[in-house]
């Protein structure tokens, strides 16, 4: 087969070394525009897991690289000048530099035809029989059909500079430095005996004000080199066309057009804050060539290769935005202890988790576990505690025994009980409405109407849990039928009256509700005092105000429900103004020593909805209104909002707004292991969780 | 996991004889259930008529569309086909809808594309609300108490976050497009994730779809590469995942099972008694 490769990074080169010593012979061409010596960056990456690949696919090579590595298994992490050091994170680094004179010598070896300062403009697929577009993130071979290959690219999470030192730090090295400007923050690792990868990373807005986007290099540079003095130990910074730029993240739906295919960050690129892309794009090569080889057809095999490479390559990009994502988010978690600090970075991508960590590096785990459980400071080893979702947590004067919430399936005392004994700290009754008019469906049931709060109570308590039960008014989803039968299903003629803070139905054949009047709304803010005085003489510790799923008081929050042109309705202070006086009654009513949560819709997940920000403000008012936790909830106030549902939905929402809103939180957003439960709060991203017992 | 598999309404050259011989081969077969696909403008045959007529000559197995075009359809229509079909079916309609892929069906259809999302939550309200009054959970209007909803099983298709929300919404399952045990594990968590959300007890029901040919392998791979041409590359794709031995369909049948798979309708990809046969022999 006649191959032409464009581009001779890491990718290209690869892909051409395994297609030239593979048996069928092939005639490679890599064309490369640069020099053979011309390389920006200095050190690149790899994991361990990596390594396997490359020693199956081209020992040589593997034996070369693996000659010259620095090699570490720490990450450091520098912040409020104090060193932590998690181990267990094998990696291996190399000189780029080194790297591709590697792989040229190889790929000549093996009779590869190397052609440099060759600038190809309009890559032709034509007289060859594969064309590889390796040419990087601006690929021409993409670009000359970015409709078939349905590219999407946009710029992703910080700016950053990439720069090189002479200081050789010992391991993987993640130091932050807060300035007027904001948070700066590096990332470094040593990649020979005598130098190591330096970059640099901050939000544009930060970039901005500290003047950065009107500097020259060597006045970046040595702005830079300042700002991290201390974690240079003195050394100075060296540049390499090290200019500060925005990341380019890169999708393609396919990867190959005709006998045309994309390798390595012409294909896909992954933020460079998880290290993966020289990685990708090498096994990419393996994959490429793999499938080329088994399937004599090369459509088949290129098929084959976008089937085998695209899941891995997707969940890799998922990591690489929600770590961009946190590094550009990084200045608001500075309140953060070291130790949650640093575990909350670890933990940022969802790839490392607590229960993993405990394998990886037991020390770090276990100075975690005894610095959350209040067992001192920060020491390796020094004590012995439990996993962080058994430490107990205060809420007011309410002491949980443990961080893990359970909704108990139906109000009845042989279901909470169940909850509890099934080890939750805080056993959650599901809905109460505070007025039969206030019911979703005929069977929610009615504080102060019938059942029996009080043995309910008694039954978790025995259990040793704390009992909580949510209260609410359904608004306009009320008089629904039974959620075994569906969700927002008219009772039709069996129905009751509705109210909401405007007279727009829910979804589809739902009963237009009344937009509730002054008095109206009097009896209701009183109908939810009356509920928060029968909460507490059935004994329940804690009380959440329901403010979610598009019910009464959710209505009132977003603008997609309340079109009201009184004082109620508006901008989103006059939205909070009846969910605010609601809470002042119950918060008069419920006994003051006891907590006080609310389930709040955080972001609406629909158009010109409730957006995040708004939710984190209402978290603050509620907050100040005497509110000891928020229950995060999202989407539900329209039928047709956009949920992104996955295992730990919530978790994000939940973190910005214990973050920024400073308060308690309680998360849910299906979960489902105590693995989750444990890095969620050891990381400081809520204060319990909710639990799901998954039925059998 | 149960096993159904497709009757060929979509494959090329499948007449009235094939449809009934297989309806009634399949009853007596290893499956749990008989599926239909559904296409405006492909050479078929429309999902709810081949379902009446598998009806007639079936007994046992459920009959189900995997999925059929909802917003294709007039609302009150739908219903009404779904509801004849149950009922000839004596309760052993499996109700399936989703959005569909192709906008030239709706083209053909004189349906607007935009809007369609929520036009299939008012299909779906209204066969469930209907259903709810037929179970006696509710009270309807006149007119709106017919019977012919018992048994009758409803599921939602979709990838997007909106699709799993409807689902969990009004629906006693979730259908999935089809896919490596991975993939479809991916949706079964999501599709949980919001039957939890919704506040539904217990949990979804989970169908999985996937297409076979153990006959004459080329000429089903060539049916999937023209059936799924509008998709461009990822014809080839589909191609690719076609289960052309026993150990493929034994293996995926296996890790849909892991995966907490209640029912898995296997596709035929072309129009001859023998691969139902053929699949009948791997499964039993």
């Amino acid at each position: 087969m006649k191959v032409t490769i464009l581009g001779a990074g890491p990718a290209g080169l690869y892909t051409g070394i395994l297609l030239a010593r593979a048996a069928a012979g092939h005639e490679v061409t890599v064309l490369e525009r640069n020099a053979p010596d011309a390389t920006f960056g200095w050190g690149v990456v790899f994991s361990d897991e990596t390594l396997g690949a490359l020693r199956d696919a081209d020992h040589q090579t593997y034996a070369e690289i693996t000659d010259t590595f620095a090699r570490w298994d720490a990450i450091n992490v520098r912040y409020r000048g104090e060193l932590l050091r998690s181990r267990g994170h094998a990696f291996s680094a190399i000189s780029r530099a080194l790297l591709l004179d590697i792989l040229q010598r190889r790929c000549r070896e093996l009779g590869a035809e190397l052609r440099f300062h060759t600038e190809v403009e309009e890559p032709a697929a034509a007289g060859v029989d594969l064309l590889v577009g390796a040419d990087g993130v601006n690929s021409a071979v993409r670009r000359a059909h970015e409709d078939a290959f349905g590219t999407r690219s946009g710029p992703l999470g910080c700016k950053f500079a990439w720069f090189g030192t002479h200081h050789v730090f010992d391991s993987f090295t993640f130091a932050f430095r807060e300035s007027e400007h904001g948070v700066f923050q590096a990332h470094a690792y040593p990649f020979d005996e005598r130098t190591s990868t330096f970059i640099v990373e901050c939000p544009e807005e930060t970039w901005r004000r500290a003047g950065l986007d009107a500097m020259d290099e060597a006045e970046s540079m040595s702005f830079c080199a300042d700002l991290f003095a201390e974690d240079l130990a003195g050394n100075a910074l060296l540049s390499n066309r090290s200019i500060w730029m925005s990341f380019l993240d890169v999708r393609n739906e396919t990867w190959h057009h005709g006998n045309s295919v994309l390798v390595g960050d012409a294909a896909h690129t992954a933020h460079f804050t998880i290290g993966s892309g020289t990685k990708l794009a090498m096994e990419d090569a393996i994959a490429l060539t793999g499938a080329v080889s088994r399937h004599a057809d090369l459509a088949t095999a290129l098929t084959h290769y976008e089937l085998e490479r695209q899941p891995v390559v997707e969940r890799f990009q998922e990591a690489a935005r929600v770590s961009a994502g946190y590094f550009e988010r990084v200045g608001r978690l500075t309140h953060l202890e070291p130790p949650e600090f640093a575990f909350n970075l670890l933990t940022r991508s969802g790839r490392i988790s607590h229960g993993n960590l405990a394998q990886r590096d037991p020390s770090f785990v276990r100075a975690l576990d005894a610095w959350f459980a209040g067992r001192g400071p920060w020491a390796d080893g020094a004590a012995i505690a439990p996993p962080p979702m058994f430490a107990p947590l205060r809420l007011g004067t309410a002491a949980l025994p443990n961080r893990v919430a359970v909704e108990a399936r139906d109000a009845t005392p042989a279901s909470l009980a169940g909850a509890a004994r099934a080890g939750a700290g805080l056993v959650i009754a599901p809905l109460a409405a505070v007025s039969p008019e206030g019911r979703v469906t005929p069977e929610t049931p009615v504080l102060g109407g019938t059942g029996d709060w009080a043995a309910a109570v008694d039954a978790v308590h025995s259990a040793g849990a704390l009992a909580a039960v949510r209260i609410g008014h359904a608004g306009r989803r009320g008089a629904t039928c039974p959620r075994r039968v569906g969700v927002d299903v008219p009772l039709g003629a069996d129905g009751w009256p509705l109210v909401a803070a405007s007279a727009i139905p829910y979804g589809p054949g739902a009963a237009t509700p009344a937009a509730l009047a002054e008095d109206g709304m009097r009896e209701i803010a009183e109908s939810f005092a009356t509920g928060a005085r029968h909460a507490a003489d059935a004994g329940f510790d804690v009380l959440v105000v329901d403010m979610a799923h598009g019910h009464l008081l959710a209505g009132f929050l977003s603008p997609l429900a309340n079109r009201r042109e009184d004082e109620y309705g508006g901008t989103l202070e006059g939205r909070l103004r009846f969910p605010l006086r609601v809470l002042d009654h119950v918060r008069a009513a419920w006994p003051h020593e006891r907590p006080l949560g609310v389930r709040l819709t955080v972001t609406d997940w629909a158009p010109r909805g409730l957006t995040v920000e708004d939710g984190i403000a209402s978290a603050r008012a509620v907050h100040e209104r005497g509110t000891a936790f928020v229950e995060v909830a999202a989407g539900q106030t329209v039928p047709e909002g956009r949920p992104d549902y996955r295992r730990g939905f919530l978790t994000q929402l939940g973190e910005r707004v214990r973050t920024e809103a400073r308060v308690a939180t309680l998360v849910g957003g299906w979960l489902t292991t105590p693995d989750e439960v444990n890095t969620i709060v050891a990381a400081g991203r809520g204060d319990l969780c909710l639990l799901e017992l998954e039925p059998a | 996991v149960n096993v159904g598999i497709g009757l060929p309404n979509t494959t090329p050259g499948a007449d009235g004889d094939l449809i009934v011989e297989w309806a009634r081969r399949a009853d007596t077969g290893p499956f749990s259930s008989l599926a239909t696909l559904d296409r405006l403008l492909y050479e078929s045959l429309e999902p709810f008529a081949v379902l009446a007529a598998a009806a007639a000559v079936t007994e046992r197995v459920r009959l189900a569309t995997m999925v059929a075009i909802g917003p294709l359809r007039n609302t009150a229509l739908l219903a009404k086909q779904a509801q004849t079909v149950n009922s000839l079916a004596g309760g052993r309609l499996t109700l399936g809808l989703a959005l569909g892929a192709r906008r030239d069906d709706y083209e053909a259809a004189s349906v607007a594309h935009r809007g369609r999302g929520a036009r299939l939550s008012e299909q779906l309200a209204h066969v469930r609300s209907a259903a709810a009054v037929q179970a006696g959970h509710a009270a309807g209007p006149d007119g709106h108490t017919g019977d012919g909803y018992a048994g009758m099983e409803l599921l939602v298709g979709g990838a997007s976050g909106q699709s799993y929300a409807r689902m969990a919404r009004y629906a006693d399952g979730y259908a999935h497009g089809g896919g490596p045990p991975r993939a479809f594990a991916g949706a079964a968590t999501r599709a949980r994730a919001a039957w939890r959300d919704l506040g539904r007890p217990g949990r979804p029901r989970l169908w999985g779809q996937a297409y076979f040919a153990l006959g004459d392998v080329e000429r089903g791979n060539a049916y999937l590469r023209d059936y799924y041409a509008f998709t461009g590359p990822f014809a080839d794709r589909i191609v690719a995942a076609n289960l052309t031995s026993g150990r493929a369909i034994k293996d995926l049948v296996r890790g849909y099972a892991e995966e907490g798979c209640d029912e898995l309708v296997l596709l035929p990809t072309v129009s001859d008694i023998d691969e139902l046969e053929r699949l009948a022999e791997v499964l039993a």
